[in-house]
């Protein structure tokens, strides 16, 4: 792994500077695999997406910096977690649904069935109107109302 | 499009603001302050769901954050700016001035747009503060074709979206009466037939009754038969009989014959909307799915229609009319003869809604098990190259286990249905035996009226078993039904205008302003403003993934822009209809696509009443006059699916044929020679210059060498055009094609040094 120094500007951008002490400003960290392996593999990024530093493992990171990342990732990754079905508006789709997340209570509009996506044998990335992607981490955990609903779909 | 006359200057928040806010907003507004926009943000600062306002008036820049309970605000000064990004579904306005950031507020991107009016409504009240002018709220404009909005109004009327579909249920299946429409006249006969062959059917009963009580009763009580009154009985049963048969056939040829008619038109609707519908939805569909579902689920409606329905609709009459001629014998045996009926509706709509929704479940592990062939039959080098059959095997399998899982559930429910209404149907011919002697035993009413009913609800209860039937097949049908209409109700996302601008003769002028395309949530297209002349050519030139191909597809309008406008000659490409607009465009891919047919055919697929002569000529300026006389069927050879039998070059001419002979203004050629060797390329190149000539053409290609002819390069990197010239100006700046071009040269050899190992190869097998 490349040295590297982080910093944030006044504009609450991250600031890398390498090895060769050239500053690259708003550096943007991705995951590589936000989905299977979130902690795993974590790239970052310059402004016109070329690759400046690779990091295997947040952990092995230090405090200062991995806080640095880890509150970036925060402000950018959001894959609310879905607790719970309330309700949908139809089985057919485009459908309403009213539903808990992990980040409060929302509705998404699936388009089509094929928005929903079967990660695992029990977890699902369902993509709304928006783009935005939920997540039903294990479908087992959702309560018995909101696993009937789910259930119409799948 | 004509600017509306600036309205007067509101001071109450109105339409700027949402309805839920529009108190709170008007509260702390002072005299005189106008709102010029708002956006309601849903997310907070950690990215929780709560609601939040941002608004942006004259003099200040106003917010309530999710949470926050007090309202915050920022006078305007010079260097205040609003900036906008997003990422993965999440947009973000960031407020900041020259030094720093001074808050940001986060929203999902559903309010993108507003998200957009509210940066340009600061832009312009900045204009208008450093003029000491009046700021004036920009119109709001529609979110499709940027047309300025009537006052009031929040949607553009000719881009107003579909309502919102209404939820599905059995009710789906009135829907296919738009299919049965035309044969409105043969269906009417149809039913006359079906009341007229069931009323037959229900003589031969009836006739029972005076058979038992007028002659079998009185024989045994010492009458002896009469032969001329039994044999007008017989003559009657037989004669009903014979009346039944010849009205069920013509009721049941006459009905089938609807229903196929019907089925047939609903397959070709769906299929023309099918391919009216943009490559956006194809992209997201799998192909296995929509095969089954134009297939197999027409098929399962026609049957339902020309089979169980029809059966159904019998059912139901004969029990009616049962019904009534019981009623009309004796009220009391009729009454606890039909006791059964309403127990038996009632398990019918019990089991109704569980069989649905397994049925739907059914279709769709259906779906995905024609998905798996549809996925790996295309692929079936790759399989094979990777030694991957068990791997694919297994797929199969797997899908076919969920397949039998799904099916178990629903034949669980399905199995025991039948069986409970058939016993059902023996205690209901129970309790008409015991209630029936009873009468009799109190001289209430005649054998003879015991064994009418007997034999009438015999069928009558025989009719409700088949009928129960019909819950699983009208649920099939409303499941199939369901998902035919969810492609005719897919409004197409390349719609037709609304009041369609013709395009007679076109110049050729392209003018993109303000392009974006967002796929999802990633955007692809930022704002890209370009300029083409008729019959220039124009050299896009980038990475993989900066936007070439998708800029491309918006100009051919395979995809509608998400902001801003294309327009031909002038012309919005929205307002012209689609394929009058296509017919404009030649286009070349890399991946040529020929149908299966002969060669001929397959040059003169946009051109079906091209003349022979034609078809030479534009085989002959694609240079492919040469290698398609030396096929052993000349111009009638026939090539497959994917032209199997023809080198990737070959092929390749065939399409520039294809393009040459509809001699379009617009030419596009996206990546055309990447993916044959130099030497073919060659060969491709000579045809592509004959194609060029005098058109406005749009080239995609990996080798800037294949460019050298363009008036113009634009060089694009991640959905945005960063540069623009031709080649000697753009190499004298360094910039993005400098250093595209030096890599390429550096690797230039090494390639030729490939390709021309390729190029025997080639010639090997050709041998």
């Amino acid at each position: 792994m490349a040295e590297f120094a982080l910093s944030r500007d006044p504009f609450g951008r991250l600031v890398l500077t390498g090895e060769d002490g050239v500053v690259h400003v708003a550096v943007v960290p991705v995951r590589a695999f936000p989905i299977g392996a979130p902690d795993e593999g974590l790239s970052l990024v310059s402004a016109d997406g070329h690759e400046l530093a690779w990091i295997a493992r947040l952990e092995a990171l230090d405090t200062a910096r991995r806080t640095l990342i880890e509150q970036d990732l925060a402000s950018r990754e959001f894959v609310p977690e879905i607790r719970a079905i309330r309700a949908v508006s139809s089985f057919a789709t485009p459908s309403t649904w009213t539903i808990e997340t992990d980040r409060g209570p929302t509705a998404l509009v699936l388009k089509g069935e094929e928005d929903i996506r079967r990660l695992a044998r029990s977890s699902l990335l369902i993509a709304d109107r928006n783009g935005i992607q939920f997540l039903v981490r294990d479908i087992g955990a959702l309560d018995r109302a909101s696993r009937k609903l789910l259930d119409r779909f799948l | 499009m004509q600017m509306n006359e600036p309205t007067q200057p509101p001071t109450a928040p109105d339409s700027a603001v949402p309805e839920a806010w529009r108190a709170a907003v008007r509260e702390r507004l002072a005299a005189g302050e106008r709102v010029l926009a708002s956006l309601e943000i849903d997310l907070d600062a950690r990215l929780r769901f709560g609601d939040g306002l941002v608004v942006v008036t004259d003099r200040r820049i106003s917010a309530r954050a999710p949470g926050a309970a007090a309202w915050q605000d920022w006078a305007l000064r010079d260097d205040l700016m609003l900036r906008k990004r997003d990422h993965a579904g999440v947009g973000t306005v960031e407020l900041v001035d020259g030094a720093r950031r001074i808050d940001h507020w986060c929203f999902t991107l559903g309010r993108d747009t507003a998200a957009q009016r509210l940066l340009e409504a600061l832009e312009l009240a900045q204009v208008a503060r450093s003029s000491g002018t009046d700021a004036q709220r920009p119109p709001p404009r529609c979110t499709r074709c940027q047309a300025v909005l009537p006052t009031g109004s929040e949607e553009c009327a000719a881009c107003a979206p579909a309502p919102a579909e209404a939820p599905p249920s059995t009710w789906v299946l009135f829907r296919l009466w738009r299919f049965a429409r035309p044969y409105r006249g043969q269906l009417l006969l149809g039913f006359v037939l079906t009341v007229l062959a069931t009323a037959a059917t229900l003589v031969p009963p009836y006739l029972t009754m005076p058979l038992m009580d007028r002659v079998l009763i009185p024989y045994q009580k010492g009458v002896p038969i009469e032969p001329g009154t039994v044999g007008l009985y017989l003559i009657g049963l037989f004669g009903a009989a014979l009346v039944a048969w010849i009205l069920g056939w013509a009721r049941t040829y006459t009905l089938a014959l609807v229903s196929e008619r019907m089925g047939a038109d609903l397959r070709t609707q769906t299929y023309e909307h099918l391919l009216g519908l943009s490559l956006q939805y194809f992209g997201g569909k799998r192909t296995g799915d929509l095969m089954a579902r134009i297939g197999a689920e027409t098929d399962r409606i026609n049957l339902f229609l020309s089979l169980h329905l029809l059966d159904f609709a019998t059912d139901l009459l004969m029990i009616v009319m049962t019904a009534a001629i019981l009623a009309s014998i004796d009220p009391w045996l009729a009454l606890v003869t039909l006791l059964p009926l309403p127990l038996i509706a009632w398990l019918i709509h019990l089991v109704r809604d569980r069989l649905r929704t397994g049925f739907e479940k059914v279709d769709r592990t259906w779906a995905e098990v024609t998905s798996v062939l549809a996925d790996t039959i295309p692929g079936i080098r790759v399989v094979k190259a990777f030694a991957q059959e068990s791997r694919e095997a297994e797929r199969f399998r797997e899908a076919n286990r969920h397949n039998l899982a799904v099916n178990d559930r629903v034949n669980r429910v399905w199995s025991l249905f039948s069986p409970t209404v058939t016993l059902m149907t023996e205690i209901g011919l129970l309790i008409v035996w015991g209630f029936g002697i009873w009468q009799i035993a109190g001289d209430s009413i005649t054998v003879g009226v015991l064994t009418a009913f007997l034999a009438y609800i015999g069928r009558f209860y025989l009719r409700l078993d088949s009928m129960s039937r019909i819950v699983s097949f009208t649920q099939k049908a409303a499941a199939g039904a369901k998902r035919i209409f969810d492609i005719l109700d897919h409004v197409s996302s390349v719609p037709e205008p609304a009041h369609p601008v013709m395009l007679p003769k076109v110049e050729g002028r392209i003018q993109i302003e303000g392009a974006a395309f967002r796929y999802g949530n990633r955007a692809i297209i930022r704002g890209i403003d370009l300029d083409i002349a008729p019959g220039e050519m124009i050299g896009l030139v980038g990475h993989s993934g900066s936007g070439k191909s998708t800029l491309v597809n918006l100009i051919c309008r395979f995809y509608d822009v998400t902001d801003g406008t294309v327009r031909i000659d002038g012309i919005d490409v929205r307002s012209v209809p689609v394929a009058q607009f296509r017919r404009h465009i030649g286009l070349v891919l890399q991946e040529p696509f020929l149908f299966f047919g002969t060669i001929a055919e397959n040059i003169a697929y946009g051109k079906p009443d091209a003349t022979r002569a034609e078809i030479v000529a534009a085989a002959r300026a694609a240079h492919a006059h040469d290698f398609i006389l030396r096929l052993p069927h000349a111009y009638d050879s026939l090539v497959g699916e994917r032209g199997q039998a023809l080198s990737g070059g070959e092929r390749q001419r065939i399409s520039i044929a294809r393009a040459l002979l509809i001699d379009p203004r617009i030419l596009i050629l996206d990546e055309a020679t990447s993916a044959v060797d130099t030497e073919t390329e060659k060969e491709i190149q000579k045809a592509l210059d004959n194609l060029v000539k005098g058109r406005t053409t749009i080239a995609i290609a990996h080798r800037l060498s294949t460019l050298r002819k363009a008036n113009r390069l634009v060089v694009l990197d991640r959905g945005q055009v960063v540069e623009v010239g031709d080649h000697e100006t753009l190499m004298e700046r360094e910039g993005a094609y400098f250093r595209l071009y030096q890599a390429q040269v550096r690797q230039g050899d090494e390639s030729d040094e490939a390709s021309r190992h390729k190029v025997w190869r080639d010639e090997d097998t050709d041998g």
